[in-house]
């Protein structure tokens, strides 16, 4: 099977945006959202594998011996940062909403208040 | 539109989308498979420019502006949370009491606090060379000092952690990221273009403005990180409305 890696990310993604758009709670949608977002980071190693190859750090490896994807790695680093400092401001926001609103629950925000 | 309607529609959407993941997925080039045509440039670019860790070469080097724009998200992130967490009108600060801890969390604290401080520095200085960098040696500074919360409790680690200087080292080192791109602008290559001397491949001083542009995310990365997480724990800790009744 050398496409289940791929649909697993694809899996993840659909578990996640299932969350999004059942979720009764903005905390727990946020986490949702940084689940269907890891779907990404299973995704861009499953791209960068490669059989019998380690990780592409030539401190102690002669050069030359076969290693594992490094861009993709490093793109899965940049979407790590991104995702955690998006679910920081997320979570931020749901705080004040909290404060604002009384509540959590996105079908209980129906009207703007100032 | 009803909880019903919206899972109907999400269903419909979610299996079109499925349709098109597994079509996409038989034509992705096979897992585990050895044509990786970036990788093998990238590589051979990293080792050019006599960096061992070719993640970082890919991260500071090859791709420095792209990670310029990753770190100003950053920058840009902490300060909208900073922003919207700040003390509203209607509220105000308690002093948070002290808390008992178990002596063995308290020897656990201790024994581990300076531990970890010592593997973040090593993480961040050694980013070039081994896995690791200035982003997760950041995390793991960052980490280190809120075992003093986990040890003792909120007023020891508010004794322990400089917010106005680390609010200052933040901003700083993201200023200092962009800065240094004008060496390789100076030098008439291009903005954060690999221009320093590269010395000794797989000595502390190898791969030039990598291990600079490495060490100043880390500063930003671990300051930015205790910044973050003091103005939730604020909110969890501190802050209180004026008034309980709404």
């Amino acid at each position: 099977m050398s496409v289940l890696p791929y649909l697993v990310a694809g899996w993840i993604l659909l578990a996640g945006l299932y969350g999004l758009v059942t979720s009764r709670d903005l905390v727990q949608a946020v986490g949702c959202l940084a689940v269907a977002q890891s779907s990404t980071y299973v995704l861009l190693l499953a791209v960068g594998y490669r059989r019998d190859a380690t990780a592409p750090v030539f401190s102690d490896l002669p050069p030359g011996s076969p290693v594992v994807d490094p861009v993709v790695q490093a793109l899965a680093l940049t979407d790590i940062v991104v995702g955690a400092t998006v679910t920081a401001l997320l979570l931020s926001l749901v705080i004040q909403l909290r404060k604002r609103h009384g509540t959590v629950d996105p079908e209980e925000l129906t009207g703007l208040r100032g | 539109m009803s909880r019903t309607a919206r899972l109907r529609l999400f269903l419909t959407a979610a299996a079109v989308l499925a349709a098109g993941l597994i079509a996409a997925a038989g034509e992705l080039p096979g897992f585990g498979g050895p044509q990786h045509p970036y990788g093998e440039r990238a590589v051979a670019a990293g080792l050019a420019q006599r960096t061992a860790n070719i993640v970082s070469s890919v991260n500071f080097d090859q791709r420095a502006f792209d990670t310029l724009g990753e770190e100003s998200i950053l920058f840009a992130s902490v300060l909208g949370a900073g922003m919207l967490l700040r003390l509203a009108r209607d509220e105000r600060k308690r002093r948070p009491a002290a808390e008992p801890v178990l002596p063995t969390t308290r020897l656990f604290g201790a024994t581990l606090l300076p531990i970890t401080l010592l593997t973040g520095g090593y993480l961040v200085a050694h980013g070039q060379l081994s896995p690791g960098g200035g982003f997760q040696g950041g995390v793991v500074l960052a980490t280190a000092l809120h075992l003093a919360y986990v040890a003792a409790d909120y007023l020891v680690l508010k004794r322990i952690r400089p917010l106005a200087v680390l609010d200052v080292a933040d901003a700083l080192a993201a200023g200092a990221f962009a800065a240094l791109g004008l060496i390789g602008l100076a030098s008439g290559a291009g903005y954060l273009a690999n221009t320093l001397p590269l010395g000794t491949f797989n000595q502390l001083s190898s791969s030039g403005l990598v291990a600079v542009v490495n060490a100043t995310v880390g500063v930003e990365v671990g300051s930015g990180v205790v910044v973050l997480l003091a103005h939730f724990l604020d909110q969890a800790v501190e802050v209180v409305p004026r008034r309980r009744s709404r």
